[in-house]
């Protein structure tokens, strides 16, 4: 099982994104998407911004389950109170554990942001914000 | 009776001193240092200097205020100056009691370590390199300590030589005396 995360700013630049696989069964974490898919990832989940701004306002939650659909693959968005989105491409429906990594996610967020060298929108390079998100992947997904 | 610097330090922070949210001096000392990086386009050496000599402002001045709360005695040696800079110092103004450690063989210089420093709390240094070569978060306070001892007749020498931001393993701040003051007569009185 593979999964494509991404981190998409208040004015649609990216953030932040990662591939990664399932360490669930004896997953060894990398992801298993073939080479087209690969280059796929980003436009499938940038083609779903516009579905997640139509949905944000009807919804009164930030996590907004699946929102998107693209053959096999499911598309789950989380939008965060400053309009930061998080974008997840996955294979297989898996709510609850999406939430809590989306939740835990949103914590890391906050706290790259309390950072005064990190600007809203600056794309996020440190190496610990990203082994913070490898840690949550495996621990939820 | 509250005798030790330590219960004075505790003493005070009790029941003398208005509180203000940490947070609040958090992002507020950050948001300066990253203005004063764009400010001197990422010259980080010119922005230590300008840290110190901030703080160096805020220290001449802040030596009054803690005088006036605190009331401790005068300090009969610099190991006795030293563990009233830790112990109520830092403790009435930022609530942190770092350890006076490291004194060298002839007493006139000591390290002070900083378990936990709220004005850095969530800061990440900047990615460029040079940053984390060369930028002392923390600056400052170095400044309020060498302005504060100067009023009191101490002229001291104030450096961070480690930081947690830079990835050392813990925060240490060394201080030297270089001489005590001697009141000098103004220039043309008799």
């Amino acid at each position: 099982m593979s999964f494509y995360l991404a981190i998409i700013g208040t004015k649609d630049n990216a953030v932040y994104s990662l591939e990664f696989g399932t360490f669930r069964q004896g997953g060894d974490g990398v992801s298993k998407f073939s080479s087209d898919m690969k280059q796929l990832c980003p436009f499938i989940v940038h083609s779903s911004l516009d579905i997640v701004e139509e949905v944000q306002w009807a919804s009164n939650t930030m996590y907004m389950k699946v929102i998107d659909k693209f053959y096999n693959f499911l598309i789950s968005a989380f939008v965060t109170a400053g309009n930061i989105k998080f974008l997840l491409l996955h294979e297989a429906r898996a709510d609850d554990s999406i939430r809590q990594f989306f939740t835990d996610l949103y914590d890391l967020y906050t706290k790259t942001l309390m950072s005064p060298f990190y600007s809203v929108d600056a794309p996020i390079t440190s190496k610990v914000f990203d082994q913070r998100v490898r840690m949550l992947a495996k621990k939820y997904l | 009776m509250s005798r030790t610097p330590r219960q004075i330090g505790e003493d005070v922070w009790k029941t003398r001193i208005e509180k203000v949210n940490a947070e609040l001096i958090t992002l507020t000392y950050g948001s300066v240092v990253a203005q004063l990086c764009k400010d001197f386009g990422n010259d980080y050496i010119q922005v230590n200097e300008q840290l110190d000599k901030m703080g160096y402002n805020i220290g001449i001045r802040l030596i009054e205020d803690f005088l006036a709360r605190a009331n401790t005695e005068r300090c009969r040696s610099f190991k006795e100056t030293a563990e009233v800079v830790s112990k109520v110092g830092f403790k009435v103004f930022l609530n942190i009691t770092p350890n006076v450690s490291n004194w060298s063989a002839d007493g006139q210089q000591f390290s002070l370590i900083f378990d936990e420093n709220p004005l850095a709390d969530f800061v990440e240094l900047p990615d460029d390199g040079k940053a984390i070569q060369e930028l002392w978060f923390s600056n400052i306070l170095c400044g309020v300590l060498r302005g504060a001892l100067e009023m009191v007749q101490l002229q001291v020498e104030v450096q961070f030589i480690k930081d947690v931001l830079r990835g050392h393993d813990t925060t240490e701040m060394k201080v030297t005396l270089i001489k005590i003051l001697e009141d000098e007569m103004p220039v043309g009185d008799e």
